[in-house]
């Protein structure tokens, strides 16, 4: 570690070092035309929309496997009965998302507990990422590449697409369950008529329409800002040298309680959401 | 930062993890606690059930022993009464029977008197003679005192 981090020393300055790890794994369309992966992060924004970071997926794919794998082995041998430790510890999880659901929730919808587990622990694993050393996955995917100058980025909740991602698919659930629920009049009468009556539609308008993106960009951007900035945290402690591995143990201790909390913090926000588009009395 | 289709992967990845943990992980998982649950309470209530039940026998047990106890010691009492009964009875015998052979003694020492009283009137007439005849230096003709010394012997 101490070795490597010399060279990166001598070979990039401290803000080179920084934005290299902040790029992305970009595979997309080139300027001239050809298909590949971005070599700088220029590059990668030149590839417009239709580009895609395979770092972000593959690690939130595999993460999203491992969670739902780690279940499907547990339950495969689940008992009724004395339940094991691996058992006993998913069981908890479920039970705290159980618990959550039925507190907030006042609705009857069968899709809320499997939608706030998998939002609990996948962002939870995401988020996990980060309590490992910034250069370990990145220099483990260098090598597998055999490319030192490789982007890798190992934590998904870092990448605003990942985030954004989840908050759309909460925020298309939200409209459907509205729409479903309220009718597309009840639904679209939320913004129109409320708080001030018929005759102040576009003062309503324009005090419900914000609120309601609010949304949007409190599960997307709160939960992409913690951990960027956490990233760059420890982007800029993987710097000091030695003295890097009390402050790296320090705010690493300090994340454990970030990871948990955001992703309790996504999960109940959905759950909210989701109870709010289920009330039909405002 | 810039958004790209990454967005709509994640996006579909979601959607497909969301139904698969809806289809396969949330259904099994809350079948096991609710059947956890169920079991739990059916225990307690085992439990419960039998703790009456051992109240009950616990009841019944001392309501047994009491009971028990009670019918000893009137069977002591009983036991008891007879014993002073039967030594008393055996007194009474003892008594009757000792007066008997007090009488019996009696009987026979007043017989034996009389009789010893008899031989000895006999024999008082017989010395009287005898001694007189000391006295006197010859032989008393009997028959002339015979009627002398009868007197005399009936006196004694």
């Amino acid at each position: 570690m101490a070795n490597s981090h010399e060279v990166v020393e001598t070979a990039q300055t401290a803000s080179e070092y920084v934005q290299h790890h902040l790029g992305f794994l970009t595979y997309g369309k080139h300027a001239d035309g050809t298909w590949g992966f971005a070599h700088s992060t220029e590059e990668a924004a030149e590839m417009g929309f239709w580009a895609i970071n395979v770092d972000s997926m593959m690690i939130s794919v595999l993460l999203g496997v491992l969670f739902l794998g780690l279940f499907r082995f547990c339950i495969s041998k689940a008992t009724s009965g004395t339940p094991g430790g691996l058992q006993n510890f998913l069981e908890i999880i479920v039970e705290m998302v159980q618990t959550n659901v039925k507190n907030t929730f006042f609705g009857k919808n069968d899709l809320i507990g499997p939608l706030a587990l998998t939002i609990f622990c996948w962002i939870f694993l995401m988020n996990t990422m980060d309590l490992i050393p910034v250069d370990v996955i990145p220099m483990f995917a260098q090598w597998v590449a055999g490319d030192p100058h490789l982007y890798f980025k190992a934590v998904p909740t870092t990448d605003l697409n990942i985030t954004a991602g989840f908050a759309i698919g909460v925020f298309i659930l939200i409209i459907f369950y509205s729409i479903k629920v309220k009718g597309l009049g009840g639904f679209l009468g939320e913004f129109a008529f409320h708080p001030f009556g018929k005759w102040a539609i576009p003062l309503n308008l324009l005090l419900e329409l914000p609120g309601f993106f609010a949304k949007f960009v409190s599960l997307a951007l709160r939960l992409y800002g913690n951990f960027f900035a956490g990233e760059v945290i420890f982007l800029v402690i993987g710097l000091v040298g030695y003295w890097q591995l009390p402050m790296h143990f320090g705010w690493s201790v300090f994340h454990i309680l970030v990871v948990t909390l955001q992703a309790y913090l996504f999960m109940m926000l959905t759950i909210v959401y989701m109870n709010q588009a289920h009330q039909t009395t405002h | 930062m810039n958004l790209n289709a990454t967005i709509i992967g994640q996006l579909i990845a979601f959607a497909v993890f969301v139904m698969f943990c809806m289809k396969y992980v949330w259904p099994p998982i809350t079948a096991i606690l609710e059947e956890r649950q169920k079991k739990i309470a059916e225990g307690l209530e085992a439990a419960e059930r039998a703790q009456r039940d051992l109240n009950l026998a616990q009841n019944k047990a001392a309501d047994e022993l009491r009971a028990a106890k009670q019918q000893g010691a009137e069977l002591i009492e009983q036991a008891n009464k007879r014993a002073n009964q039967i030594i008393d009875e055996a007194k009474d015998k003892a008594r009757v029977e000792g007066q008997r052979l007090i009488a019996a003694a009696q009987a026979e020492i007043e017989m034996e008197t009389q009789r010893a009283r008899e031989a000895l009137r006999a024999q008082v007439a017989a010395i009287a003679v005898a001694g007189a005849e000391k006295i006197l230096g010859h032989a008393i003709d009997q028959a002339a005192n015979e009627e002398l010394m009868n007197k005399l012997a009936a006196e004694l």
